[in-house]
């Protein structure tokens, strides 16, 4: 299986040597056959150098164009060269590279299309902010109701795609905030989606893509987007 | 012809001078342009014809014919702007589809 670890990094001169290097380390030990693509998104600083020096495959955007831009960026890579599934991880460090056996694991043996590291499944490591769990759980009871699919963590960033999920965010994908609405394409899309614990980090450098006051908007914004995906895509139908 | 017509009237001409300058140096594309053109000929059309305005507001049924310029004025501006955040919102998707296959060439032209 040819898996693709897919980093978006803006600004991780910091953190994403090690990151790079963790995947790397975990591929080695399991003899699984991964591939790490990093994308630039246009960082002020020296993540371009540092990434292209790495053993990576650097994607360098020619404008910044958020995360969700960034993500799927790596994720037509992918499809492009023909990987069986690809797996997000942050360039920041939170999402430790010992997990993606785990991941991967569980796509195969339960049959999944999508697999969503989730934090509060076994509530161990860091578990975020108040406000964050509160968001959390209101985006949980969203998408329950919408399409009936019950997510922990429908915000984790650190998840695995296979090729069929892969054809869909190759056509749509949000730019900004995109996690909890993609788990609304994919489930309307009929595809498996799944869930493990896994144990993330605090950030080792960078900040985070949602500051405090940001909360109010992210949760407006996200509530707005998942609404309009429903409609467009039941509609499609 | 009262003081206020040519005041209107020389604005109103001035502007649309303006507009053609705009779109002959290249700063203006013609689509976005029109709907400036319509704008400023209803507004010389109004200046030379007073009581045209009056006539309408009163078929309308409105009272003060100024609040129809305003109202009308309002409005056309509301739907020129939605107008304009559908064609940012264009440009934006076009943008990040542009950004991303140039950075998968610039990968594929560097790997070999």
């Amino acid at each position: 299986m040819k898996i693709a670890v897919i980093v978006p990094a803006y600004n991780e001169e910091k953190s994403i040597a090690d990151v790079v290097k963790d995947v790397n380390f975990i591929a080695q030990e399991n003899s699984l056959h991964i591939d790490v693509i990093v994308i630039n998104d246009y960082s002020g600083d020296t993540t371009s150098e540092i990434i292209s020096r790495l053993n990576c495959v650097a994607l360098n955007l020619p404008i910044n164009l958020g995360i969700g831009g960034a993500v799927q960026t790596g994720f037509k890579y992918a499809l492009e060269n023909g990987y069986d599934c690809a797996i997000q991880i942050d360039g920041d460090g939170q999402h430790p590279a010992n997990e993606i056996p785990k991941l991967v694991n569980a796509c195969i043996q339960n049959k999944l299309d999508v697999v969503i590291g989730s934090r509060f499944i076994s509530n161990e490591g860091f578990q975020s902010s108040a406000i964050r769990r509160f968001g959390i759980n209101y985006f949980k009871r969203l998408i329950a109701f919408l399409v009936g699919v019950s997510i922990n963590d429908s915000t984790s960033g650190y998840r695995l795609i296979n090729r069929k999920a892969m054809e869909i965010v190759n056509e749509y994908y949000p730019d900004e905030y995109p996690e909890p609405e993609a788990i609304i394409l994919y489930s309307l899309y009929k595809l498996k989606i799944g869930e493990v614990s896994v144990t993330m980090k605090e950030r080792q450098g960078g900040v985070s893509s949602i500051g405090k006051s940001a909360s109010v908007y992210y949760m407006f914004k996200v509530t707005l987007a998942i609404l309009f995906t429903f409609i467009r895509i039941k509609f499609k139908k | 012809m009262v003081r206020i017509q040519i005041v209107a009237i020389t604005a109103s001409i001035l502007f649309l001078l303006y507009i053609a300058r705009l779109i002959i140096k290249g700063k203006l594309r013609e689509e976005y342009s029109i709907v400036w053109i319509v704008c400023t000929v209803v507004l010389i059309l109004f200046s030379f014809w007073r009581e045209g305005l009056e006539i309408i507001a009163h078929t309308l049924g409105v009272f003060e014919a100024p609040n129809l310029v305003f109202t009308g004025a309002i409005f056309a501006v509301f739907i020129y702007l939605l107008h304009l955040s559908v064609v940012v919102s264009k440009l934006h998707a076009q943008n990040k589809q542009l950004a991303q296959d140039i950075a998968l060439l610039k990968e594929k032209m560097e790997k070999k």
